[in-house]
C-alpha cells in the first residue's frame, strides 16, 4: 500500500489544523455559514438530516488493518457504532459533531487518511477496480495510476474551482469492474500493438439528472503522457465548462453540447500547447509510487488446495459462500474473497466498528494486511489462501459478515435516502430492505443468477441506479413516495443507461413489480442467459407489461 | 432563510444546532431538541415571529438550515409534520428505530446556560 511520504503527511496535517480554526472562527461569528459551508465541504462535512455527516476518503477503496481499526474506532466514540460505505468507496458518519471534527481528522491524519477532497467542485477521490492486483486478465495494476492522480490533483491550484465536481476512475483490466464509463474521467489501462502500455481515456460520463455514457477521446494515449494530458482535459472543462447552470455544469454536458469531436479537438489543441515534459510525472516518483503496490510475498500454492476441497464437501453453506462470493485469484491457490455488506434486512454498505475490527483482523491474519472497498458497498480480501478459506468464513459467520450473494439480486446498492440525506426525495433503504426479504430464498437467488439492482433517493443518482440491471429512482409525487423503475442498465464495458418501464409506484408496490420483472427473465431465458442479456434481446415491452399490470391491479 | 413562500398553518420553526447538528425546534424563548416543546404558530402573527426568531438565530450564529415547517395536530395537541421529510427530520432514520430523536438520543452537548 501506499504510504505518506513527509510531504503527505505535514498537507494533511496543515489542512487539519486549519479546518480546526476554520471551525473556531464559523463559531465565534468571524466566519458566516455562507463563507463556512464551502470550507467544511472541502473538508468532507455535509449537513444532513438529522446531524452532521463526515465523508472520508479511501482512494481506490484500499485500506489497511490499522486504518479500519481508527475507521471503527471513531465510528463508537464519535458517532452511533457504525459507519457507511458509499458507491465511490468512501466511508461515511452519519452523526458526528461539527465540533467533534477536528478531533476525527487528526485520528485519521494518524492513519495517513483524510476527507479532502471528498466534496466541493475539485477532482474527488479516484476510485479502481477492486480487484486491483488481483484479476487474472489485469494489463496492469491500476492503483499505482490513481494514486498518481491523487497526488497531482491534491490541492491543484488550477483546478481547485471547477464548474462542478470532477471524478475519476481506473480500471486495469479489458473487463470494467469500476464503472469507468459513468465518470468524468475514464481511464482503462491497455496494450498496444506494440506492446506499450497506454490508457484509453474517456470522458464526459455521469449519472444524475442528464445521464450519459462516457466518450473515447483517446483511444491510446502513452504511459508517460498521462498528466500532462488530464491537464489538458481538464484546462478545456475548467474554460468551457458552463458556471451559469449547476444542472449544466459537469463536463458532460460540454462534450455532449459541443459534440465529442469537437471536445477532443479541443484537448488534443492544449495538449500541443502546453509543456508537457514539465507537468508530466518524474519517472522516478512513478516507479517510487509504483514500488508500493507491488506484489505481496505470496507463496507458491499447487492448484487445489484439498483442505479447501474437504470443507466444501463437508458443509453446504461454506460451499454456497465460496461458489458465490470468490473470485479468482491470478496466483494459484489464492482467492479474492468479497464480504457481503447486504444481510437480508439490512441497510446496504452499513458496517459496525465491531464488524470493522473482525474484517481488520482477518485482513491482518490471512490477507496481507489488504482490504478493498468496493463501489457496490461490499468489501474484498483480496489475497486470501484457498486453505484458510474456511477459517475466514467461520470468522464471518460470527460476525454476520457471511451473506452468499455476491453479484445476486440481493447484492443491492441503495444510497442513504432520506433516511439520512438531505437531498433525498425518497427513502432508498426500506425498498432495499424490502426486496432483499423478498428474494431471501438462497437457492432462488442462485438460479435467478447475476443481477444487479441499485436504488437512489433522488436524481443525483448517487446509487447508479441509470446503470442497474434493474435501476429504482426515489421521488416525490403528490407529496407521497414515488418509485420509477428503469431496466437494461448496464455498468460494464457495454455500458448502457436503462430505460423507464412506466410511471411511478408506490413503495408497498415495488417487490411485486420487481418479482413479475424476473417472472418474465426467468419464463423467457435461454439457457445459462443472464438477465441483462436476455432483456437486451426481449427489449422492454414485456417487463412494460409488468408495470401496468401493477398500476392496475385492483387494490 | 425567511422564504419568500410561507407554509400553510399551523407551522413550527426547526433547524439544526450550528455546533453539534442536531435537529431543534423554536419554543419561544430557547432551541430545544425536544418537538414536543416546538412553539406552534396558528396565524399568519405567530408565523412572522417565527421567521423573525429564525433570522435572528441565524444572525446570531447558534443554528443553521432554519425554516417553517406546516404541521399537523395529533389526539394531544402535539405538531406532526405534515411532509414524509421533515416527519423524518424530528423522529430520525425509519430504518433505525434505535437511533436518533424517536430513540431519546441526542447529539447536543449541553451548554449549561
Ligand atoms: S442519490 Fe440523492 S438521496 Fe441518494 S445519497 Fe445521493 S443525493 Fe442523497
Amino acid at each position: 500500500m501506499y504510504r505518506y511520504d513527509e510531504f503527505d503527511a505535514r498537507f494533511v496535517r496543515e489542512r487539519v489544523a486549519q479546518f480546526r480554526d476554520q471551525v473556531a472562527r464559523r463559531l465565534d461569528g468571524s466566519l458566516t455559514e455562507d463563507e463556512f459551508k464551502p470550507l467544511r465541504l472541502k473538508n468532507g462535512v455535509y449537513l444532513q438530516l438529522h446531524a452532521y455527516m463526515l465523508r472520508i476518503a479511501i482512494p481506490y477503496g484500499t485500506l489497511s488493518a490499522r486504518q479500519l481499526r481508527q475507521l471503527a474506532l471513531i465510528g463508537e466514540k464519535y458517532d452511533r457504532g457504525y459507519g457507511h460505505f458509499t458507491t465511490r468507496t468512501n466511508m461515511q458518519f452519519n452523526w458526528p459533531r461539527l465540533r467533534d471534527v477536528p478531533e476525527i481528522l487528526d485520528l485519521l491524519a494518524d492513519v495517513e487518511m483524510h476527507c479532502i477532497q471528498t466534496s466541493g467542485n475539485c477532482i474527488r477521490n479516484v476510485t479502481a477496480d477492486h480487484f486491483a492486483g488481483v484479476a487474472a486478465d489485469e494489463v496492469e495494476d491500476p492503483r499505482p495510476t490513481a494514486e498518481l492522480i491523487r497526488q497531482w490533483s491534491s490541492l491543484h491550484p488550477e483546478f481547485d474551482y471547477l464548474p462542478r465536481k470532477f471524478k475519476i476512475a481506473v480500471t486495469g483490466s479489458p473487463q470494467d469492474r469500476a464503472v469507468t464509463k459513468a465518470h468524468d474521467i475514464g481511464l482503462r489501462i491497455l496494450r498496444n500493438a506494440k506492446g506499450e502500455i497506454g490508457y484509453e481515456v474517456m470522458v464526459g460520463g455521469g449519472l444524475g439528472r442528464t445521464p450519459m455514457i462516457a466518450k473515447t477521446i483517446r483511444a491510446f494515449l502513452p504511459k508517460a503522457e498521462l498528466l500532462a494530458y488530464l491537464e489538458a482535459v481538464l484546462r478545456v472543462y475548467n474554460l468551457e465548462g458552463r458556471r451559469d447552470n449547476k444542472y449544466k455544469a459537469r463536463v458532460k454536458i460540454l462534450v455532449h453540447e459541443i459534440g465529442a469531436e469537437k471536445f477532443t479537438q479541443l484537448v488534443e489543441d492544449e495538449y500541443a500547447r502546453l509543456d508537457g515534459p514539465s507537468i508530466v510525472a518524474d519517472p522516478q516518483e512513478v516507479a517510487r509510487i509504483a514500488a508500493y503496490f507491488a506484489p505481496p510475498a505470496y507463496e507458491k500454492l499447487p492448484l487445489r488446495s484439498t483442505g479447501f476441497d474437504a470443507a466444501k464437501t463437508q458443509n453446504r453453506a461454506f460451499a454456497t459462500w465460496a461458489s458465490v462470493n470468490l473470485f479468482p485469484h491470478k496466483l494459484t491457490g489464492y482467492a479474492a474473497a468479497t464480504i457481503s455488506l447486504k444481510n437480508i434486512g439490512e441497510a446496504p454498505g452499513d458496517v459496525t466498528s465491531a464488524q470493522m475490527r473482525v474484517l481488520a483482523d482477518l485482513a491482518e491474519k490471512y490477507s496481507f494486511d489488504e482490504l478493498r472497498i468496493t463501489h457496490a458497498q461490499n468489501v474484498v480480501l483480496p489475497h486470501v489462501k484457498q486453505d484458510d478459506l474456511f477459517a475466514v468464513w467461520q470468522a464471518l459467520v460470527a460476525a454476520d459478515l457471511a451473506s452468499a450473494n455476491a453479484g445476486l439480486i440481493t447484492d443491492i446498492i441503495a444510497c442513504p435516502g432520506l433516511d439520512y440525506c438531505s437531498l433525498a426525495t425518497a427513502r432508498s433503504i426500506p425498498i432495499a430492505q424490502a426486496l432483499a426479504q423478498r428474494f431471501a430464498d438462497q437457492e432462488r437467488q442462485i438460479e435467478i443468477g447475476e443481477l444487479n439492482i441499485k436504488i437512489s433517493g433522488c436524481i443525483n443518482a448517487c446509487a447508479h441506479h441509470h446503470v442497474g440491471h434493474i435501476g429504482i429512482l426515489g421521488l416525490e409525487k403528490s407529496g407521497k413516495e414515488s418509485y420509477q423503475i428503469t431496466l437494461g442498465g448496464d455498468a460494464t464495458l457495454n455500458a448502457a443507461i436503462g430505460e423507464r418501464l412506466g410511471p411511478g409506484l408506490d413503495a408497498e408496490d415495488v417487490p411485486d413489480t420487481i418479482e413479475r420483472i424476473v417472472e418474465v427473465y426467468l419464463q423467457h431465458r435461454k439457457a445459462g442467459e443472464p438477465f441483462i442479456d436476455a432483456v437486451r434481446r426481449l427489449g422492454l415491452e414485456p417487463f412494460k407489461a409488468v408495470v401496468q399490470e401493477t398500476l392496475h391491479a385492483p387494490a | 432563510m425567511t422564504a419568500a413562500k410561507r407554509p400553510p398553518l399551523p407551522v413550527i420553526l426547526l433547524a439544526n444546532d450550528l455546533l453539534d447538528g442536531e435537529v431543534v425546534f423554536w419554543t419561544g424563548r430557547v432551541w430545544s431538541d425536544r418537538p414536543q416543546e416546538a412553539l406552534i404558530a396558528r396565524d399568519e402573527a405567530g408565523a412572522a415571529l417565527l421567521e423573525a426568531a429564525a433570522a435572528e438565530a441565524l444572525a446570531q450564529n447558534k443554528v443553521v438550515d432554519a425554516y417553517l415547517v406546516d404541521v399537523a395536530l395529533d389526539g394531544e395537541g402535539r405538531a406532526v409534520p405534515r411532509h414524509y421529510r421533515e416527519k423524518i427530520k424530528t423522529e430520525g432514520p425509519s430504518v433505525r428505530r434505535d437511533l436518533g430523536k424517536q430513540a431519546g438520543q441526542s447529539n447536543l452537548v449541553p451548554t449549561g446556560h
